[in-house]
């Protein structure tokens, strides 16, 4: 198992992201690194609040009026993407070299707009094309995110499109930016199932055709299994564990992502409570000491609650942020719940 | 299921319809849909959006109005015109639990009166000490504190909201709790919590739920029974298990087909059945409401019948 891709596209160094809220800091992000390669497709997982969004939106200058990227940098071709502060030098990344996928089909379209219209400004103004070509192109779009029709389709407004069809528009908007990263905040929460797999197929479709690099966001793990190269897990603020897909779902690392793995209703034995994580994640207001999952880890060691660990490799590939790798610690085996997974998913002829 | 025999029809829906719209624009949200549930079970109901699984809960409640058919709730009949006092009893005996706890609870409203007001409208409480123990009660059954009741929703975190939302309708002491997607609005972490909630009550309260869902995977976990709905039928209904291991109908196939597996290798090599409703031939061989093998039922035509009895021999 070793990474097909090598080249990296985008760099992120310890980068620390604030908010101020009613004169109190708020550390959002606490120093993540993270590189991205070409052509991967890397996925975020983590629960609301751990702040998967934020840490996407400081590769686009998205983040509110009142948060800032701290410290660390954000490398892309060569620029600090960190340093950036005008919406002039933005302008520059946004949508031509990084686009963004939003969760909610319903709401990122502009009602008063035909469907077509709002493609076709985007084909203008990041393609530089003009009048008929302009509409061809777009036609053309409509037709590689699988909308049949599309010469109909083009004239109508977002009303009139199923919550699917809206979210295969969202998407063409994003690929008609010809970006080489797309970031997909949460693609097919709002969606049905049957359409969600017909979505996730798209997306892959895209990323061969276009060449592109996705970022996934969801909580999804069932998604996550389907569409990623690579998965990096976050807990408040920092990315615990990273690794290739195989490495996380087989042999994870960290407690935390046992206990996500763990509170999947596919895990569930009828009758049994489901597992759930006891506690809260921790308040972002205040420093936090040691390992953020600590309070609520049952494998916590004391060395947790003092020092925060670094990142332990597992593999070239695969790190986690926890003591239980230390070569001190004690060892730990996998929560019960894991391991019957594990062997469960052995005996499926899939493994073979 | 031996006992199942003797078990206790608590709500009986029976080839119900439900239409909006006049009569030049009319559109059929549920389409002569029956079950029957039984006491002290979790029904599950699953379909798409816009399928109409939450329109059946709504007509439940009588929230929406039946065309067609009737509903008969421990064997008296609660559609259409009914009296005052059989009113009542539906709100004292069926109570709801709404999808998105951000925006099902009255946001002027303090926590007290939110959970008392089904209390006030049907003078279920003595005295005013009587209600302030009942939502102290309600408080602590769904695990927050009882000084809670003096706050505002707005003070809550999502998780917590849906416990009030919870604490509310379980205040009344009712039979059935139709749960209409209790759990979508919440964070996967939070969402364990509250299944457990849900299952902790019923087994100390003797709760009967109708589940209403749209994730299959935890409608497998929570439910005894579940019925698959498109666009306004019942397509399959069968105890859990048995549909999750052998579905029938191509609608049913296709959903399970689609459920996303945590498994890398076996997500990415699953084939997913596509539904194609042409693939039915209905035009001279109506389908019908039949019980293909015991409490396991499928809408289906002669042909298909046989098709699926041939399928059940050789699993």
């Amino acid at each position: 198992m070793n990474n097909r891709y090598t080249e990296k596209i985008l760099e992120a160094k310890d980068v620390v992201v604030k908010f101020n809220l009613r004169g109190r800091t708020l550390t959002a992000i606490r120093g993540i690194s993270l590189d991205l390669y070409k052509g991967e497709s890397l996925a975020i997982v983590g629960e609301s609040g751990s702040g998967k969004s934020v840490f996407t939106k400081t590769f686009m200058g998205l983040l509110d009026a009142n948060g800032r990227v701290d410290s660390g940098s954000i490398l892309y071709k060569g620029n600090d993407l960190a340093k950036y502060t005008t919406e002039k030098e933005w302008l520059t990344i946004r949508g031509k070299e990084i686009a963004m996928v939003f969760q909610d089909p319903m709401t990122s379209l502009n009602p008063l707009k035909t469907v077509g219209k709002q493609i076709r400004e985007t084909v203008e103004l990041h393609q530089g094309l003009k009048g008929a070509e302009a509409k061809a192109k777009t036609i053309e779009i409509l037709n590689d995110v699988g909308i049949t029709m599309p010469e109909i389709r083009y004239k109508q407004y977002p009303h009139e499109f199923s919550g699917g069809m809206r979210q295969r528009a969202v998407i063409a908007i994003a690929v008609a930016c010809n970006p080489n990263i797309l970031i997909c905040d949460e693609p097919t929460t709002a969606l049905d199932v049957t359409i969600q797999a017909q979505i996730l197929k798209l997306l892959h479709k895209l990323q061969e055709k276009y060449s592109l690099t996705i970022i996934y966001i969801t909580h999804d793990l069932g998604v996550v299994a389907n569409v990623a190269d690579r998965i990096a897990v976050m807990y408040a603020g920092d990315i615990i564990e990273v690794g290739l897909c195989e490495e996380v779902f087989y042999n994870a690392k960290h407690p935390y992502t046992w206990a996500l793995l763990s509170s999947l209703p596919q895990l569930g034995v009828k009758g049994e409570p489901l597992y759930s994580i006891k506690g809260t994640p921790p308040n972002l207001f205040h420093e936090i000491h040691g390992d953020a999952f600590a309070p609520r880890n049952p494998y916590a060691l004391e060395v947790d609650f003092e020092v925060r660990p670094p990142y332990f490799e597992v593999s070239p590939t695969h790190k986690a942020k926890t003591w239980l790798l230390d070569p001190r610690a004690p060892k730990v085996e996998p929560p019960k719940l894991i391991v019957r997974m594990l062997e469960k998913w052995k005996e499926a002829p899939e493994h073979v | 299921m031996s006992e199942r025999k003797e078990r206790k029809k608590l709500l009986e829906v029976k080839n119900i319809k439900v239409e909006f719209g006049s009569k030049k624009k009319k559109f059929t949200a549920i389409d002569g849909v029956s079950f029957d549930i039984y006491e002290g079970e979790t029904f599950g109901l699953v379909g798409e959006s816009g399928s109409g699984k939450t329109t059946i809960g709504r007509a439940i409640i009588r929230i929406n109005e039946v065309t067609d058919g009737e509903i008969l709730y421990d064997g008296e009949r609660i559609s259409g015109n009914i009296t005052q006092e059989m009113d009542h009893k539906v709100i004292e005996n069926i109570q709801m639990i709404f999808q998105d706890p951000m925006a099902s609870l009255n946001e002027r409203a303090k926590v007290d009166y939110i959970i008392s007001e089904g209390i006030y409208n049907l003078h279920k409480h003595k005295d005013e000490e009587d209600r302030k123990r009942m939502v102290e009660q309600a408080l602590l059954d769904v695990g927050l504190l009882p000084e809670f009741a003096s706050r505002f929703p707005h003070e809550f975190s999502g998780g917590q909201r849906q416990r009030i939302g919870i604490a509310r309708a379980l205040v009344m002491e009712p039979k059935l709790i139709i749960a209409d997607e209790p759990i979508s609005a919440l964070d996967v972490s939070i969402r364990a919590q509250v299944l457990n909630l849900l299952s902790e009550l019923q087994k100390k309260k003797g709760f009967t739920y109708l589940f209403i869902a749209h994730d299959l995977s935890i409608v497998r976990f929570i439910s005894d029974r579940v019925a698959v709905i498109h666009k306004g039928k019942i397509v399959e209904l069968a105890e859990t298990e048995k549909l999750y291991e052998h579905p029938l109908h191509p609608y049913t196939r296709a959903l399970l087909s689609a459920i996303p597996q945590p498994d890398p290798a076996i997500e990415r090599q699953k084939t997913i059945e596509v539904y194609d409703p042409a693939c039915h031939h209905y035009e001279t061989d109506r389908p019908q409401w039949v019980e293909i093998e015991e409490g396991h039922y499928v809408l289906a035509n002669q042909e298909e019948q046989e098709t699926y009895k041939e399928m059940l021999r050789q699993t």
